[in-house]
């Protein structure tokens, strides 16, 4: 197979999946959501309710493509289309498998954090578009708390950098053949997986969407596809933080011969989609003040003592 | 081959990634307006807060914790990116820049604890402070 043929193979197939994934996930969460809380969740659609996100794409096609008139229409439908592209665009650097990913960049893990905090824009966008007080209180909470938690996100990261010396996703992967960086750097892999949904702002740091007090939060206004894309948009990056997560702390696709190496891939992602899905399971939200000073006042030293310890232990 | 033509060889996947997922988004927000319902009827086009008719406008003042939030970010992240340059480069600058590292996440430490200090990292206005102390005073 030409490289070329190999590379839009890869590109498609990854779009696909990722989407696929994504409108996947929503249904496995309310079905896991649904055993855990004693009921069912959806079951009706096909077997055990998997064609449940075929029933939904219908539906949400179906709706009516609603601008608010009172709204800024250019970016209210501008915010929903960056909340997904940022998130779907930072899957290009990750590395699946040998040979299976879109891009092999040097500078992977830059690439991967400047997408991620670009997602604040989509919140903003969306919430000062919607000209709706709930949408505005959302937006603003969505907005400090992604920004607090993207200062140590980026550096609880650096201390795998420093123990790989490269910013390149998949030398990072091949880094960890003698021993996953887990070990080394649990405290960073708590920092990051925390920040990692914090970032997405699901539970228990869902505080921007807190339903009893605000509504659904920035998309308070949206219905239709456009909220579709927020959600979607949320899933792939529950996706891509658990991916992230396998690619730095959990060696990526490396594991004993008895599966191929992208099974490696996926069931460690899948694992901690999972542990994501319990987590929103099982924990309640704090108030709205401890998660941003329990970010400065006790992550972000956390976070800094982590990298001087490391590159301590390395230069030692 | 110019360096050029080889940075092409090599990014052009991710051009036409992005390129497509371009598409799938324009897809996505234009076959709802051609597929969906076009009902209007006469409360479709209020703002929505839980069937309360709305009062006063959206641009009201906000609480300050959420500027002071924003600045510490630019000053504190800004700071941060730097680190990222060290991090890559910890075992080829050795000690040397270990040291100059500890020196320049003191400094971060510093201001940190001082706006701690100073009580600006704690997510209350002066009013509900002063509130507490009395409460603790009683």
């Amino acid at each position: 197979m030409s490289p070329v043929v190999n590379n839009l193979l890869n590109v498609v197939l990854i779009l696909v999946c990722v989407v696929f994934g994504a409108a996947l996930l929503t249904w496995l969460e309310r079905r896991l959501l649904g055993i855990w809380q004693d009921r069912y969740g959806p079951n009706r659609v096909g077997p055990f309710g998997t064609l449940q996100i075929v029933a939904d794409m219908i539906k949400l096609l179906m709706k009516q493509d609603w601008v608010p008139p009172f709204a800024d229409r250019l970016i209210f439908i501008v915010a929903p289309a960056f909340a997904m592209f940022v998130v779907v665009a930072a899957f290009a650097v990750i590395p699946m498998a040998p040979g299976v990913g879109v891009v092999d960049l040097n500078i992977g893990l830059l690439f991967f954090l400047a997408m991620t905090s670009l997602g604040v824009y989509a919140v903003m966008f969306g919430a000062y578009a919607s000209d709706n007080k709930y949408a505005m209180l959302g937006g603003l909470r969505a907005a400090a708390q992604m920004v607090s938690y993207e200062v140590f996100m980026g550096l609880s990261l650096m201390g795998v950098v420093m123990l790989a010396g490269t910013f390149n996703l998949r030398e990072l992967v091949l880094a960890q053949a003698d021993g996953w960086f887990i070990g080394p750097q649990i405290v960073g892999f708590f920092i990051f997986f925390m920040a990692g949904i914090a970032e997405s702002h699901r539970t228990p740091f869902d505080l921007p969407e807190a339903e009893h007090e605000l509504t659904a939060g920035f998309h308070t206004e949206y219905s239709g596809m456009k909220f579709a894309m927020f959600f979607i948009g949320e899933y792939v990056s529950v996706l891509m933080s658990a991916a992230m997560i396998t690619v730095l702390f959990f060696g990526g696709w490396l594991g004993p011969a008895w599966l191929p190496p992208l099974g490696w891939f996926l069931l460690k992602t899948m694992t901690l989609v999972l542990l994501m899905i319990l987590i929103r399971g099982s924990l309640p939200r704090p108030r709205y003040d401890q998660l941003m000073t329990f970010g400065w006042k006790f992550m972000l030293p956390l976070a800094l003592i982590n990298l001087l310890i490391t590159s301590a232990l390395i230069l030692i | 081959m110019t360096y050029g033509e080889e940075l092409i060889r090599h990014i052009w996947p991710l051009a036409l990634f992005l390129v497509m997922v371009g598409g799938l988004i324009v897809l996505m927000l234009t076959l709802p307006a051609l597929l969906g319902g076009k009902r209007v009827s006469r409360a479709v086009n209020e703002p929505y807060e839980c069937g309360i008719v709305p009062v006063g406008s959206t641009h009201f003042r906000m609480p300050i914790p959420f500027y002071l939030f924003a600045i510490f970010f630019v000053i504190f992240d800004l700071e941060v990116v730097f680190l990222f340059a060290w991090a890559v480069a910890v075992k080829e600058t050795g000690w040397l820049g270990f040291t100059e590292a500890l020196i320049f996440i003191l400094i971060l430490f510093a201001a940190l604890i001082y706006l701690w200090r100073l009580g600006a990292l704690d997510w209350r206005t002066s009013r509900q402070k002063l509130d507490l102390r009395n409460l603790d005073a009683r």
